[in-house]
């Protein structure tokens, strides 16, 4: 139970994928303008990536690593999250048509999120079990959520700031952005101190 | 050999995806309405809301939906015009109805050559923040601020502000009315192109105040009352009004005002101006 703890605030706080991995930062500069498109996509990259390894694990575990396949796992892992966020579209729009009209547009730009893709590739790396994996999904899909959020609240700031002629749009977002990053650093030895571990 | 397995496998994978997928969107499809699409295609996605629907898309739901008893108008896009009406009567079978084009007015002339302002405001460049300041920078409470809000929701960039107030070029204007939303102060309305005069001032001071804050804003002196022969224009609260269900065009107010702020022209929005 410990253990499942510590992996869970690692992934959210110390080892954030957008701010301090440095992976999907195309949809956190993308999406991030309004406050409720950013927790849409936020909340679509958690479901994505929960799904992404419970498929991926298994078909590394199984079908890969017996076969002495384990390089081929990026080309093997991308298809499958490919037709799986497909199928999981399909399936929204049939079902949860309400669903599928709030997340709908987030969808397709996830296929090709390498934060999902570094998610199902660190939980092997990492050497978790099943359990393990999905509870670091989790966590993963809920940092790139808190990163999401905090950064649209920074944006609707921004969008106040008359910051001079050559910051404007793209630097100064890119500048707060790296702040953002900065301040996730203090998080770094939070897991030792809290767990000693 | 190694290389014929790991090819295989990954085959295989990629296999059971497509069939996956294939037999989702087989038996998990949603059927989508023909003619839906079709009249989306004539909408020219401007997303206003003229119409009293969320979006082009609710307004061709809403028609396709109802095709069987035909009771929705298929002219209440204003921003497609005659054109968009016809090609969505023609969809549905229903007799072509004419759309009234509308366009924006503003109800105010205070240019900096007319009044002036009361104070040097820095802060956020909007009209809704510096209306929040003691009623604006501007000596009139009720007049354009001049930091363009509504310029910025314009799809048409038809608005533009000169000489410290907004304009409006009605020959580029789709009368979605996305500005009148957008003005802080609502001195935008919407009204229909064929009307020819406008009060262009919207201070309801009294008018002598009137006068101290603009030279062009109406005083409340009743003379355009007087002179309407078919009772169609009316001050209330120290301001001119028009009923144009009532107005003749004759332009007598225009002529008899003593400021000058009831202008003729003719408002023609982008469908029926003459082309240059």
């Amino acid at each position: 139970m410990k253990g499942l703890i510590i992996i869970l605030m690692t992934s959210v706080l110390v080892n954030n994928y957008v701010l301090v991995r440095f992976l999907g930062i195309c949809p956190f500069l993308g999406v991030s303008k309004k406050l409720n498109q950013a927790f849409g996509m936020g909340v679509a990259v958690t479901f994505v990536m929960l799904m992404a390894t419970a498929a991926t694990y298994p078909i590394y575990s199984y079908l890969l690593e017996p076969n002495g396949l384990g390089y081929m796992r990026t080309i093997v892992f991308i298809l499958v999250i490919a037709a799986l966020v497909q199928l999981v579209e399909i399936i929204l729009k049939k079902y949860i048509p309400a669903l599928h009209a709030s997340l709908g547009i987030y969808l397709p730009l996830i296929t090709t999120n390498c934060a999902v893709l570094g998610v199902t590739i660190n939980n092997i790396n990492d050497g978790y079990n099943f359990l393990e994996s999905m509870v670091s999904s989790v966590g993963c899909g809920l940092g790139f959520l808190l990163a999401m959020v905090l950064f649209a609240g920074v944006r609707s700031r921004l969008e106040e700031a008359d910051p001079p002629a050559a910051f404007r749009g793209l630097p100064i977002t890119l500048v707060s952005a790296s702040i953002v990053a900065l301040s996730f650093m203090g998080f770094s030895g939070l897991v030792n101190g809290l767990f000693g571990a | 050999m190694d290389i014929l397995i790991a090819t295989a496998i990954v085959a295989g994978i990629g296999l059971v995806c497509a069939v996956m997928l294939v037999l989702a969107a087989k038996f998990f499809a949603v059927e989508e309405d023909e003619t839906e699409k079709q009249i989306r295609e004539c909408l020219p996605g401007a997303n206003c809301g003229a119409c009293g629907y969320a979006g082009c898309d609710g307004y061709a739901k809403a028609l396709a939906a109802d095709k069987e008893t035909k009771s929705l108008k298929a002219n209440l896009c204003i921003p497609g015009g005659d054109a968009a009406a016809r090609e969505i009567s023609a969809i549905l079978g229903v007799e072509f109805e004419d759309v009234v084009e509308q366009v924006a007015v503003i109800h105010c002339y205070g240019d900096c050559e007319h009044t002036a302002h009361k104070m040097d405001y820095v802060g956020i460049r909007t009209c809704e923040a510096v209306k929040t300041m003691y009623g604006g920078d501007g000596k009139c409470t009720y007049g354009c601020i001049g930091l363009g809000d509504c310029v910025k929701v314009c799809p048409q960039e038809a608005i533009c502000i000169e000489n410290g107030m907004a304009h409006i070029d009605t020959r580029k204007c789709i009368g979605c009315g996305l500005c009148a939303k957008a003005c802080p102060r609502g001195i935008i309305s919407i009204m229909d192109d064929v009307e020819r005069v406008l009060v262009t001032c919207n201070n309801k001071d009294k008018g002598a105040v009137a006068r101290q804050k603009c030279s062009n804003g109406c005083i409340g002196c009743k003379k355009c009352e007087k002179n309407c022969p078919t009772g169609a224009i009316k001050v209330v609260d120290n301001l001119a009004t028009i009923d144009y269900s009532l107005c003749t065009k004759c332009e007598l107010c225009a002529e008899n005002c003593p400021v000058g702020c009831i202008l003729v022209s003719d408002f023609n929005g982008i469908h029926n101006a003459k082309k240059d």
